[in-house]
């Protein structure tokens, strides 16, 4: 067995790095797109956006085929009359939430989400769901949160979503044993890995956040201690430290190296004896490396060039560089929380460019000029930079796809071995 | 405010998209904020674009809002200007900036730049996709074509060749790539030269050719018509409005393009293979078939033409979902003694078919989608279309050859309906049921796969078989698709084998899987347990197998 080798703790703090500020033109998606994985996570939940034809088209474009299961989502959409005050906003809004409710009486939780139309015209969708809250009590709970894109860019959605429902959050009890909270929309299977490893390892009380249900959203309080399953939940977090829980800095948990990182920090706020954690975490260790065994040998060395996307980038970077060999040549993000990333920061070869923000053009540049192996980005640029002869990841799997944990490591990295397979493979 | 889930139409700056990306040479600021860029991957990935849109977004944020969006536009402007060097720009605003009250128009032309600068707007509330497509093209061309020439050289001078324009095609048009083609070939025939095909490959220069020509082709209303009037009344440039989809319609269309160009019309040559196939005996049983026909109303009221005359279908139901074209879908709706379905909404679609039970449903992604729920076949005649309605192979609607491609696609879900019927009238034949099992493993072998609900209960197909089965009682003449059933219905057995080895704990993780790599897995990891010599599958060596095949 390989002896464990853990990061350091807090002996890390780096050398704040430079990091280059771009604005320009940036091609990400807004905070909408969450919707499209949190309302199959949150199974009686229903998303309501209030938007424009533009808000419907870009969900329906991002949803595909789901759109046509009965999905828990929708677009009231703002028209001329809404516009022009030939009639109340606000009783036309009502007027579609009650259509809505009578047609879909299993809805237990309603997201009321705003976008750029009714954030610019200035619609007050917090007071909406506070009246609707009172008028559909006892049946429905209302909330709201912007997933505008003058306000979000795309995973932070689901950050935005999530803060809401903080508040709402009942009170653990003063006094009351300390209770460990996964934070972050996993994929069942994945958070079922986790809830196991836990439970394994001792942990008592774990509980997930969101949960899959809108009547069973955990409790949080001082004892919380809560650790990140994604990394780009910072507003979140502060709601969460708000309420007197307690952060657990770690790596975010993809390969055998992050998930091994991220557990031991809750295992260590917990006390657990360290001998009992290699034991248990042993196995998933073990598989998780030979699962991207194979992948290594394809990737060690390639280079690899991250436009912004989710925020997800620098974990992944670092999963690629650590534990499989690649060469992080720019790494982009769309937004850096310092605090939260500064792990995985720390990690990151010295030479590899951290960019913050996009200039998409001028990205795409030096994309050009460093020709690298592999491209992860968005699907506006996928193909046109295959077109010019560049390998490219599309970066949206990765938000959909189980990546986390020990035992999708070999999937994760596989997600970026396979273009460059791909590529070999082709005789056309 | 309208409840949506599903929109036929993007907004109308989408349509302006789809005109800049058909073009050479042109380029779109578009005021946007961030996360409108969404639609580029409408081109790169529905249409496969190996090139990004030629589109610039200004992609505001919240931070921007109370400075200094207007300078952000100007600069966005300029940068384009200097990095794609267009001939002719287009500048507009999305709705979320229609809202913010910036003048593109104003702020653009306070540059001075060397180029024309063609303003858009786009009223996003109120107006739609097609719409915002029209009316860009028509200000490209109004921008664009000199105005009124003064005299045209003359034409009927025996030397001269006819010309025609081809308007309409667009980027991500449904089959506009390979209609243009057909058309352009049909002509050729014809012995009358394209003079341009807009916008689709134009450059703006090509756009200031277009008074040249004789006359002007509408291929596609929804896009070309409001150009067209207005070179119909600024150069006195009559316009073909025939929709050449069918083989009727092609022939009118052939007869009123060869009157119009004064060239005789039996040099087209017929070369579809649709009146024969249509009246050939195998096609008898299409007879009748009750059809619903929903699209744009261009490729619905085609549709509905080619369904009763060249099939012989009975046409129960017509609409459209856009409106500006509602008098076209009217009018075509009163020879078929139908009310129109004019909406947008597609719960009403929805609620139209299954009040109407068709056998066949012509529609949109959409009306796939609904046909595929109520158990209907279904042929795409309309956009929204989604990937694979942007084929590889050569597949027009227009022309004869268009003819051909719609015999083959619209007949082509009935005869796999058929099919499907026989099997599903088969399957609980005690010989073929799933409960059976394999007829070949002997009477003690196990049933495997526990009874699926939706095949179990009478179907909404029941009610619209029940005609069906009766057309087709004679059923072998198909004996292949009785056949068909006996081939499938062994292989299940395997998998079933070693369950006793799974541990219920192991089988309710595989059931997490997605059924669709359910099977693969559950392979997987009994071959890995066979090979390791391991007896009971657990939790661990389910996740053991799935490291050791990972790849």
């Amino acid at each position: 067995m390989t002896a464990l080798t853990l990061p350091a703790s807090s002996d890390c703090a780096p050398a704040p790095r430079a990091v280059l500020r771009e604005r320009g033109q940036r091609e990400v998606f807004c905070g909408l797109t969450g919707i499209i994985w949190l309302h199959r996570k949150v199974q009686d939940a229903f998303f309501l956006v209030v938007g424009s034809r533009t808000c419907a088209h870009l969900l329906q474009s991002a949803a595909g085929v789901m759109v046509f299961a009965e999905p828990r989502f929708g677009t009231a959409i703002i028209e001329e009359r809404d516009l022009a005050g030939m009639v109340d906003c606000n009783a036309e809004l009502d007027r579609v939430v009650d259509r809505l409710l009578a047609r879909r009486p299993d809805i237990k939780l309603l997201f009321l989400v705003g976008s750029c139309p009714s954030e610019v015209i200035k619609l007050d969708l917090s007071r909406a769901a506070q009246r609707l809250s009172v008028k559909h009590s006892g049946t429905t709970r209302v909330l709201n949160y912007s997933g505008s894109g003058i306000e979000t860019t795309f995973t932070e959605g689901e950050d935005a979503c999530l803060a809401a429902l903080v508040p709402e959050l009942a009170a653990t009890a003063p006094g009351a044993a300390p209770e460990l909270m996964i934070v972050g929309a996993l994929p069942d299977v994945v958070e079922d890995q986790f809830l196991r490893l836990f439970a394994q390892l001792g942990i008592p009380r774990v509980h997930s956040f969101p949960a899959r249900r809108a009547g069973a959203m955990p409790p949080v309080g001082p004892n919380t201690r809560f650790l990140l399953a994604q990394p780009f939940l910072g507003e979140t977090a502060r709601a969460l430290e708000d309420r007197g829980a307690v952060r657990l800095d770690a790596l975010f948990p993809f390969g055998a190296e992050g998930t091994t990182a991220w557990l031991h920090a809750a295992a260590v706020a917990f006390g657990i004896d360290e001998m009992h954690f290699r034991a248990v975490i042993a196995p998933g260790r073990e598989r998780a490396k030979r699962a991207i065994a194979h992948a290594r040998e394809q990737l060690g060395g390639k280079s690899i060039f991250f436009l912004p996307d989710s925020q997800l980038e620098l974990p992944l970077a670092r999963f690629l560089a650590q534990e499989l060999g690649m060469v992080p040549l720019e790494v982009g993000t769309p937004y850096l929380h310092r605090a939260h990333m500064a792990r995985e920061l720390a990690l990151l070869p010295a030479e590899t460019v951290i960019s913050e923000g996009q200039d998409v053009d001028r990205q795409l540049d030096r994309v050009r000029a460093a020709r690298p192996d592999l491209t992860v980005c968005g699907l506006g640029l996928a193909n046109p930079l295959e077109a010019e002869g560049l390998t490219t990841k599309w970066a949206i799997e990765l938000v959909f796809s189980p990546i986390h944990g020990f035992d999708q490591a070999g999937d994760l990295a596989d997600l970026f071995a396979r273009p460059l397979r791909r590529r070999d493979v082709l005789k056309v | 405010m309208q409840l949506t889930v599903w929109t036929y139409e993007g907004p109308p700056h989408v349509g302006a998209m789809r005109i800049a990306t058909a073009m050479e040479g042109v380029h779109y600021v578009l005021h946007a904020p961030q996360g409108d860029t969404y639609a580029d991957l409408l081109f790169t990935m529905i249409e496969r674009r190996g090139k990004r849109p030629p589109v610039t977004y200004t992609t505001f944020q919240a931070r921007d809002l109370g400075k200094d969006t207007a300078a952000l536009f100007q600069t966005a402007v300029r940068e384009a200007i200097d990095r794609f060097a267009p001939q002719a720009l287009l500048v507009g605003a999305s709705c979320t900036a229609e809202l913010i009250q910036d003048d593109p128009a104003g702020l653009a032309s306070a540059l001075r730049l060397p180029i024309p600068v063609i303003a858009l707007e786009l009223p996003s509330y109120q107006r739609k996709e097609n719409w915002g497509a029209a009316e860009t093209f028509y200000q490209l061309v109004r921008a664009l074509c000199p105005s009124a020439k003064a005299e045209a050289e003359p034409r009927k001078d025996g030397q001269h060749t006819p010309s025609a324009n081809i308007l309409g095609p667009t980027a991500l048009g449904f089959r506009h790539r390979d209609d243009v083609v057909e058309i352009t070939r049909l002509l050729g025939t014809l012995g009358i030269a394209v003079n341009v095909v807009a916008p689709l490959g134009a450059t703006p220069a090509d756009l200031a050719r277009i008074p040249d020509a004789d006359f002007n082709i509408s291929l596609y209303p929804e896009i070309a018509d409001t150009a067209c009037r207005w070179l119909e009344r600024t150069h006195g440039q009559k316009t073909v409005r025939t929709v050449p989809i069918g083989y009727g319609a092609t022939r009118d269309f052939i007869a009123e393009v060869a009157a119009l160009a004064g060239v005789d019309p039996t040099a087209a040559l017929d070369t579809s293979r649709l009146p024969w196939w249509s009246r050939s005996v195998d096609s008898t049983y299409l007879t009748g078939k009750r059809v619903f026909i929903f699209g744009d109303a261009t490729h619905a009221v085609a549709a509905a033409r080619i369904a009763r005359d060249e099939f012989g279908f009975e046409v129960i139901g017509l609409g459209c979902y856009n409106r500006e074209f509602a008098r076209e879908i009217r009018t075509a709706a009163q020879l078929y003694g139908l009310e129109p379905l004019i909406t947008d909404d597609y719960l009403e679609v929805e609620d139209a078919i299954a009040k109407l039970q068709p056998e066949l449903v012509l529609g949109t992604q959409m009306e796939r989608h609904i046909a595929k729920r109520l158990r209907i076949p279904c042929a795409v005649i309309s956009a929204p279309v989604h990937v694979q309605d942007f084929p590889a192979r050569y597949s027009p609607q227009m022309g004869f050859e268009g003819a051909n491609v719609l015999f083959d696609t619209w007949v082509h879900p009935l005869v796999m309906g058929l099919e499907e019927h026989l099997l599903t009238m088969f399957r609980d034949d005690f010989e073929f049921s799933d409960h059976a099992g394999a007829s070949h493993l002997g009477h003690g072998a196990a049933p495997i796969f526990p009874r699926e609900p939706q095949e179990a209960a009478p179907t909404p197909s029941a009610n619209g078989g029940g005609e069906a089965t009766a057309g087709v009682a004679p059923a072998p003449l198909h004996p292949l698709a009785e056949g068909a059933e006996l081939s499938p219905a062994p292989a299940p057995a395997e998998p079933g084998k070693d369950q006793e080895g799974w541990s219920a704990e192991a089988e309710r993780e595989l059931l997490k899987i997605p059924f669709f790599v359910r099977g693969k897995a559950r392979r997987n990891t009994e071959r890995y347990a066979t090979e390791h010599g391991i007896a009971a599958i657990t939790l661990d060596t389910l996740y053991d197998a799935k490291a050791h095949y990972a790849r």
